[in-house]
This record gives structure tokens, C-alpha cells and sequence, in this order.
């Protein structure tokens, strides 16, 4: 019996131990598999156990947490939700995060390994650090003022400061409110539904996730080509352009808008937005020229982020003559998003110098202590001062005397260019209505502010769709904002 | 530590034999010291997590150790008093497994405030100690059992047929509710049945070691003494079939082949046994949808959430060990508790392996062998069959159980509801382990007993 007994120990001692091979098995070997798991709700749980960090516009947060004391507990609020949406983008417990809420989550939500106090910290103790605090560049007021002016109306738009590139307003109408995306409930999935369906498209960011075709604006950089290689040396000479003018190679005759195109000089050309001119110096500039300057201004260039990613604004470079002539006035195949016109602006006013856009201005732990710090992007030449010069003044011009009236600011120099981009099959869309523009205070020594705006038309508009009477109060409404400070 | 002496009744070797064997240690002290730890431990545990939660010292923790400190010294001053030759390490580990499973169900309250089963737990655990210390101080030689094997056998027949009478809960028709208890009376079957085994195998080794026919190099034994076996299975598979209780048919059945073994020595007993065990289980799981659900989720334990269902219970206990790792969480600091139902019995060791790491379920799994093995040596030590079966029955019932539950919690093999010893809620569970653990208590003191009277054993 002695030797039975001892072989039922062993049968026993075998169970035992096969439980502990067992264990390690599932607690070490596969436990890394059973983390990713996508059913396991623990790394959601660590995640929403905290506080979520604040972005903050002007020193004051526009975003906020609430305790909702279920399994995932701190749920996201907004300030102003819809105004500030192209900005925050959402964070929510079901739908992921977009925009700053993604580009900044692991300092947000406390899992970047900077906030802890020392490497390596975090991994050890198992702890998380609290999210830390985004600190915009963004300007309160011209934000405000951007999203008032657009009002019910379908548009985007982007402000910069030319001195150093900091994002000063991103506005995209119709907008959402993201805080109705926060939790992971029946009213967060009815709110995804509603707004996935919406045919206005609400969760798109149209400042910089949309291209438009420029139309007229293109113009700017059209000049600034036809400048910087010397096709035109004297701002006042004649062009000597056809009005109408024949696109070479086709039976299409391009025509203006407004009389006086016809021999215009290129100031002339430029404060009446005269087609055939501009479509002609685009030919006569050529592809390499044209595209070269498009480019040094962010056209064809899908890496930027501000920190999240802009859309690749285009600028065809196989073309023919007749198609470059359209692409020069902004058409066939020209597309910008609206912060891409607003480089364009920045570059004019800052002499010719393009900083690169942000909109972080420095990441702070939850103490207060800075994680990072921007700055300002090294500057690049991207055309002559004496280009920049120039298109100063013509773009002074529209303002003064021409199409862009309605964005001219009492003590203050202003210099813009308008469009109406005319789109889908034949151009049957309702057009868009663009404006860029600058502002300089009286008292400054640049230009504190540039801006791109864009309205779509709607058909209650009877074809009264001018870059001049939709966008440019909203430019200018944004340009007093700045000015202001 | 090493007090020696000899108890009252206890005929002292005679003058010619060697002096040794009259100077046995009792160990007491030593049993004294592992009782403190492990009320130490188990207050510890108590405390970290009201600090892991609340970020201060929970306000019942002094409550809480002082009672169980106190059941735990009655019942050490009982086997001082009419054990005192006993094994000094089954009641610690006890006191520190019942502890422990205090403080997880505890744990497990604060996340579910409106169903608190510590309070419960804790008055189980007093009416486990006091049986324990009944048993201790009441059977003065585990002989007398035998004398009651059939009044086992019938009780234990009785106990297991009562829930049939009562509605099922989740499937499993286990338990009867008499003025708001839950009692599972098949707990309290299983050391009847126990007791049984022992004592008609011990009766009847011999007409059982008779062989029959061979057949294969095997020899098998007669038809008349397979009446019993077959009996057994029959009611192993009657449990499973009329209440759906997979866990308990494999125990008894396990045990039964484990103590027939040992009692016969012959391998035909397992081979039958075995070949037994194959036909009812993969019968009842072909036919029985509960069981059947069972082997499947054992077999794609993310079946479900991969047809977009989310997590079964087996995946969430799964994600529990994986997220406890190593070293675990900490105690207060884990999610078990989105293993939903059962989470404070069924699936307890989740939440150890969540909290503790896979350290901590070392710990515990070592335990529980520690006190298999105790139990193993006193079957070894014992010259009475009887005393050698119940020993060896009582021991394997413990590894059994914990090999089934812990083992289905794990996924190595199919989930079957069952009671982690000690350590998950339920009072049945908690009382029946008391009733083993003063049984090899009782068994170890007889072992010890016997080697200072050599004259018996000559």
C-alpha cells in the first residue's frame, strides 16, 4: 500500500504542478497577447482613470474633464465646443481621438514617458503620470471672430502670423460639438451616427483637411513667379494680353469677369482680377517657374503637420500650355486648403520669408513644468524681398481700389486678393468665395497678421458670390481681432 | 519550540527500548508562530487593500484580525488539548488560505456595493473553525468513523439528490435554499463519500485485490466486486446528468479511482476507471448543451468576441492572469471584477492572479500542496488502512478540487463551477475544508501518536 499511496502523491504532485507550468504559461508567456487584446478593457480603464490634460487657447482651457464614476471614469468636456472642434478634434471613449486630441493623446492622457519624473519610472511602479496641458498659438478673438463671421454659412478659415508662423485661428463651419462624442454610451453612438450622416459634413476640418480651388488667390502666386523670374519687371507696364485671350493649342477663348483686361499692366491686371492676363504670364512663366514658386510656398508638399497633418495642396506640374494658362488663375487642377492660402499671404507680408505653421506653442506637465517648447520654425526665402515688396502693393491696391473694398480697417494697411472659384462639371457648382489678406497696425513694423478665407455659395445666393462680399468681412473681422490684440 | 512530553494515555516505551522515540516533539510552538504569520499576512493584506482604495487603513482591519486571530487560536488551543502530536502545518495554512480569501472577497465588495459577501464569508469561516475545533476536541480516534459507513453513505446519497428538488441557478442544480442561505450540500457529500471509500475499501481490500479474468496484460477483477464501482459511476454520471455539475461528478469519480488504486494496487482498477470516465464524459458532452458549451469555450476561449459578443467569462479570467503578469497589480488594484458573475467564487483566483502576479499564485498553489503533502505523509505514517485511505482520500479531494477549479479558471482544462478551497465565497465550501483539514489534523496525531508506542506497531 506504502508504494500506492506514494504514486497517488505523484499523480497529485503532477496536477499541482501542471497548474503552475499552466500559470506561467498565461501569466507570462501569453500575457502580452491577452493585453492587446481588443475585448480587454484594462488598458482603457488605466487610460480614462485620470483626468484627461487641458488644451488651452490664451491661457484658458477649452477643454475640460468630467467624473463620471463608471469602469471608464473622466469623460472629455468642451468650451465652445463647435467653435474650437477644427482645433481640439474629439476625444472619445469609443471613437478614438482626432486633430490635437490625437497628435498630442500620450501627452494628454499622461502615457508619454516624458511626464514621468524619472526614465523608466512609470514602467517600474506601474503608475501613470496626470496629463499634462497643451498650450496653443491660437488667438481667442480672431477665432471667435473668424467663427461669428462664417456664421451658418459652409467655409473654412486660417490665420497666421507671418513673423513666425503661429497658427493664429482655424475655423471650419458647419461645425459639431465634440463633447456629444465623449463617452462610450447610447447618446455618444446616436451622435456618431447623426453627425457620420450629416451630408453638410460637419466633422470635416475644412481649414485644413479640405482643398478648394483657389481660383483668383492662385493669382498672387502667379505674380510672384512672373516676378521673381523677370517675365515682368515693371508693374505698370502694359502685358500686352488679348482680351479675350485664346488658350494655346485650343478653340478656347478665356474671358474676364470685368472690362479693361485687354493690354492691362499687372497692376491693373492684378486689382481688377483680369483671367486672360494672368493666364497668359502663367504661359509665359512656364511650368518650371510657376511650379517652383508654388512649391517653396507648400503646394505639392503632403509632409506638413501643425502637429496634425494638412492636406496636400496641388499644383499640377503636367501640363499643357493651355492648361497651365488655367492653372495660373487657380483652376483645372489648382487646389489649396485655405491654411495653404494663408502661407501664401504670410509669405508676401513677411518680405518673402515662409515660416512653417504651428500650432503648439509649448506642452507642460501637469505641475506646470514645460515638457517642450516650439518655437519658431527656421524662416525660408521662398521669393525675392523685392517680389515681396511689390506684391505688397498690388495686393494694398485690391484694397484700396479694387475688388477687396470690403476688407479695408481704419488705421491699418491691409493688402488682399480676391477669388471666385468656380467648380464641378462645366462649373455648374455654386462658386466658392475666397479672400487672402495681411493686416499691418498703424504702429507696427510688419504685418501682425495673414488670412485666408473661404465661403461656399449657396444657391439662395443668386449667383452674387464675390470673394469681395462673402470672404472679406470675415477676413477683415479676423484681421481686426489680431490687430486689436 | 520543541516541547516534548508525552500526552495522558500514552503507554511510555518500555525501559529496554531505545530513549528517543519516548522524547517525541509536539511542535506546538512552532504551529503557535505559523498561526501569528498568517493572521499577520492575512491583516496585511486587509490593510493594503483599504490603502490601494481608500489611501488609508480600512477602519475594520483590527476587528478583522482580532477575529480571525482569536477562531485561529481556539482552534490551536483544541489540537493542543486533544491533538497534540498533530502536523503543526495544516491549520496555519488554513488560517492563511481562509484569510486570504477574506481579504480578496473583501476586495471584491467595494466594487460591488450593493452585494457584500465578506460580512457572510467571515460568519462561514467562524462556523468552519468551530467545527474544526468540534471535530478536534469531539473525535478522540478517526477509528470511530468507520463505524458509521453506511449512516455516511446514505447521508452523503441524500445530500447530493436534495438540490434536484430545488430550481436551478445558472444552469447547475447544486444548491438548496433553506430561510436565505445558499447551501450546497454536494460540498459536505464529498468527505462523507470520502469516509465511505475509506472504510469499504478497507473492508473489502481483499476481495477486490482478487483478480478475475486477464485480459490485454491486465487483470480485471470479478463481476461481483465490480457491483460497487459501477455504482459509483453511476452516480458520478446521475450528478452530472440530473444537476449538470461536471465538476463534482469528476471529483468524486477521480477519488474514488485514486483511493481504489491505493487500496488494491491494481492498474486494471485505473484503466477501467479511466475508460469509464472517457465513455460518461465525452456522452455527456456530446448530449449535454451546458457541458458542451463548456468544452467549446475551453477549446476557443475568444470564440466570443471574435463573433463580435465580446469577452466570455474564461477570455475576461484569461485577460485577469495576463494583466497580472509577474508581479501583479497589487492587491485592490486590479480589474476581476469585469469577469462579472461569480467573480468572488468560481473565478477567485482570477483576482489573486490579477493582484498578486503569478508570484503570489506560486505561492498559494505551493500552499495547497504543502497540505496535500501533510496529508500524503499521514496516510504514509498511519498503519491502519482505514486511517491510511481516509488520509490519502482527504488529501487527493484537496488536489482534485483545486486541479479542476484552478485549472479551469486557467483554461488547461474545461470550466466546471467549483469552490476554490478556502479561498472562494461560500460557506458550504468553507465549512467542508475546516471538516477536512481537523480530519488530517486528527489523522496526524494518530500517526505521531503511534510511533511512541512501538509495542502496537511490532
Amino acid at each position: 500500500m506504502t508504494r500506492h499511496i506514494r504514486h497517488a502523491a505523484l499523480f497529485c504532485l503532477l496536477l499541482l504542478a501542471a497548474l503552475l507550468v499552466n500559470a506561467a504559461r498565461v501569466q507570462v508567456v501569453r500575457a502580452p497577447e491577452y493585453d492587446a487584446n481588443p475585448a480587454n478593457r484594462r488598458p482603457d480603464i488605466a487610460r480614462y482613470q485620470q483626468p484627461r490634460g487641458d488644451i488651452l487657447v490664451g491661457g484658458r482651457p477649452v477643454t475640460g474633464s468630467r467624473d463620471t464614476g463608471e469602469h471608464l471614469r473622466f469623460e472629455r468636456t468642451y468650451r465652445d465646443g463647435p467653435m474650437w472642434a477644427p482645433v481640439t478634434g474629439f476625444a472619445s471613449q469609443e471613437y478614438g481621438t482626432t486633430l490635437l486630441e490625437h497628435a498630442e493623446d500620450g501627452l494628454l492622457s499622461g502615457a508619454d514617458p516624458v511626464l514621468a519624473p524619472l526614465p523608466l519610472w512609470n514602467d517600474v511602479t506601474g503608475a501613470r503620470s496626470p496629463g499634462g496641458d497643451v498650450v496653443t498659438t491660437l488667438h481667442a478673438g480672431a477665432q471667435r471672430a473668424a467663427y461669428e463671421g462664417l456664421g451658418r454659412r459652409t467655409g473654412a478659415v486660417a490665420a497666421i502670423e507671418p513673423a513666425t508662423g503661429r497658427v493664429l485661428a482655424l475655423v471650419s463651419t458647419p461645425s459639431y460639438d465634440p463633447g456629444e462624442l465623449s463617452g462610450n454610451g447610447a447618446a455618444a453612438l446616436r451622435a456618431w451616427r447623426r453627425l457620420n450622416d450629416d451630408p453638410a459634413r460637419p466633422m470635416l476640418n475644412r481649414a485644413v483637411r479640405r482643398t478648394y480651388p483657389p481660383g483668383s488667390t492662385f493669382k498672387v502666386v502667379t505674380a510672384a513667379a512672373a516676378l521673381d523670374s523677370g517675365v515682368v519687371t515693371d508693374l505698370d507696364a502694359p502685358t500686352r494680353s488679348p482680351d479675350p485671350y485664346p488658350l494655346p493649342g485650343t478653340r478656347t477663348r478665356l474671358t474676364n469677369e470685368v472690362p479693361g483686361c485687354a493690354d492691362a499692366s499687372l497692376r491693373e491686371a492684378f486689382e481688377r482680377s483680369c483671367n486672360t492676363v494672368f493666364a497668359k504670364l502663367g504661359t509665359e512663366v512656364g511650368v518650371p517657374a510657376l511650379a517652383a514658386t508654388a512649391e517653396r510656398l507648400g503646394f505639392n508638399d503632403d509632409g506638413l503637420r501643425i502637429p496634425f497633418p494638412v492636406a496636400r495642396s496641388t499644383f499640377d506640374t503636367s501640363v499643357d500650355r493651355a492648361q497651365l494658362g488655367l492653372s495660373a488663375i487657380g483652376q483645372y487642377n489648382t487646389r489649396a486648403t485655405p491654411l495653404q492660402m494663408a502661407m501664401v499671404a504670410a509669405a508676401v507680408a513677411g518680405g518673402g520669408q515662409l515660416r512653417t505653421p504651428y500650432l503648439v506653442e509649448r506642452t507642460t506637465r501637469a505641475s506646470g513644468s514645460v515638457v517642450a517648447t516650439a518655437g519658431s520654425r527656421p524662416a525660408r526665402q521662398v521669393m525675392r524681398p523685392s517680389t515681396a515688396l511689390r506684391l505688397k502693393e498690388l495686393m494694398t491696391g485690391v484694397v484700396e481700389s479694387g475688388t477687396g473694398a470690403n476688407a479695408a480697417i481704419r488705421g491699418a494697411t491691409v493688402g488682399g486678393k480676391t477669388g471666385t472659384a468656380q467648380h464641378g462639371v462645366g462649373n455648374s457648382g455654386t462658386p466658392y468665395a475666397w479672400f487672402v489678406s495681411w493686416a499691418r497696425g498703424e504702429r507696427d513694423l510688419e504685418p501682425k497678421v495673414a488670412v485666408a478665407a473661404v465661403v461656399e455659395g449657396t444657391a439662395a445666393d443668386h449667383g452674387e458670390v464675390t470673394g469681395g462680399g462673402l470672404a472679406a468681412p470675415v477676413a477683415r473681422a479676423v484681421m481686426e481681432a489680431v490687430l486689436r490684440g | 519550540m520543541t516541547q516534548a512530553g508525552t500526552g495522558p494515555g500514552i503507554t511510555v516505551a518500555a525501559a529496554d527500548a531505545p530513549a528517543p522515540v519516548a522524547r517525541l516533539p509536539r511542535r506546538r510552538g512552532i504551529e503557535l508562530a505559523l498561526i501569528v504569520l498568517a493572521v499577520l499576512l492575512s491583516v496585511c493584506g486587509y490593510c493594503a487593500v483599504g490603502i490601494a482604495r481608500h489611501g488609508a487603513l480600512p477602519p475594520g482591519a483590527a476587528g478583522y484580525g482580532a477575529g480571525l486571530g482569536v477562531l485561529a487560536l481556539l482552534a490551536h488551543l483544541a489540537v493542543r488539548l486533544r491533538a497534540p502530536y498533530a502536523d503543526p502545518l495544516p491549520l496555519p495554512i488554513g488560517v492563511l488560505l481562509n484569510g486570504l480569501g477574506l481579504v480578496l472577497i473583501y476586495r471584491l465588495d467595494l466594487e460591488t456595493p450593493g452585494d457584500r459577501a465578506a460580512p457572510a464569508q467571515l460568519v462561514w469561516s467562524a462556523l468552519g473553525m468551530a467545527l474544526f475545533t468540534g471535530i478536534v476536541l469531539l473525535l478522540r480516534d478517526h477509528r470511530l468513523l468507520q463505524r458509521y459507513t453506511y449512516v455516511c453513505v446514505a447521508a452523503a446519497l441524500v445530500l447530493l439528490t436534495l438540490p434536484i428538488l430545488f430550481p436551478a441557478v445558472n444552469g447547475a442544480r447544486i444548491w438548496i435554499r433553506v430561510a436565505g442561505f445558499s447551501i450546497q450540500p454536494g460540498e459536505f457529500a464529498k468527505v462523507l463519500l470520502a469516509v465511505f471509500f475509506a472504510a469499504y475499501l478497507a473492508a473489502n481490500r481483499g476481495a477486490l485485490t482478487y483478480a478475475g479474468r486477464r485480459v490485454w496484460g491486465m487483470q480485471l477483477p470479478t463481476g461481483r466486486v465490480l457491483g460497487p464501482i459501477v455504482a459509483v459511476w453511476l452516480v458520478s454520471v446521475g450528478v452530472l446528468v440530473l444537476e449538470r455539475d461536471l465538476g463534482t461528478s469528476l471529483l468524486f469519480f477521480g477519488l474514488f479511482v485514486v483511493m481504489l488504486y491505493v487500496a488494491t494496487g491494481r492498474t486494471g482498477w485505473i484503466a477501467l476507471g479511466l475508460l469509464l470516465a472517457a465513455f460518461g464524459a465525452v456522452a455527456v458532452a456530446r448530449l449535454e448543451p451546458h457541458v458542451h458549451g463548456r468544452v467549446e469555450d475551453w477549446l476557443h476561449p475568444f470564440a466570443s468576441i471574435e463573433a463580435g459578443l465580446g469577452a466570455n467569462q474564461l477570455a475576461q479570467s484569461l485577460f485577469a492572469f495576463g494583466a497580472g503578469g509577474v508581479t501583479g497589480s497589487g492587491l485592490g488594484l486590479g480589474h476581476s471584477v469585469l469577469i462579472g458573475f461569480a467573480a468572488k467564487s468560481d473565478f477567485i483566483l482570477a483576482t489573486a492572479g490579477e493582484e498578486l502576479g503569478f508570484l503570489g499564485l506560486t505561492a498559494i498553489f505551493l500552499l495547497y500542496a504543502l497540505l496535500v503533502e501533510r496529508g500524503f505523509r499521514a496516510g504514509l505514517a498511519l498503519r491502519d488502512p482505514f486511517g491510511r485511505l481516509l488520509a490519502v482520500g482527504l488529501a487527493s479531494l484537496v488536489a482534485l478540487q483545486v486541479f479542476v477549479i484552478a485549472g479551469g479558471v486557467t483554461g488547461l482544462i474545461p470550466l466546471t463551477g467549483m469552490a476554490m478551497p478556502f479561498l472562494a465565497q461560500g460557506g458550504s465550501s468553507v465549512v467542508t475544508n475546516w471538516a477536512i483539514v481537523a480530519l488530517l489534523i486528527r489523522l496526524g496525531d494518530s500517526a505521531r501518536r503511534q510511533t511512541t508506542a512501538p509495542a502496537a506497531g511490532a
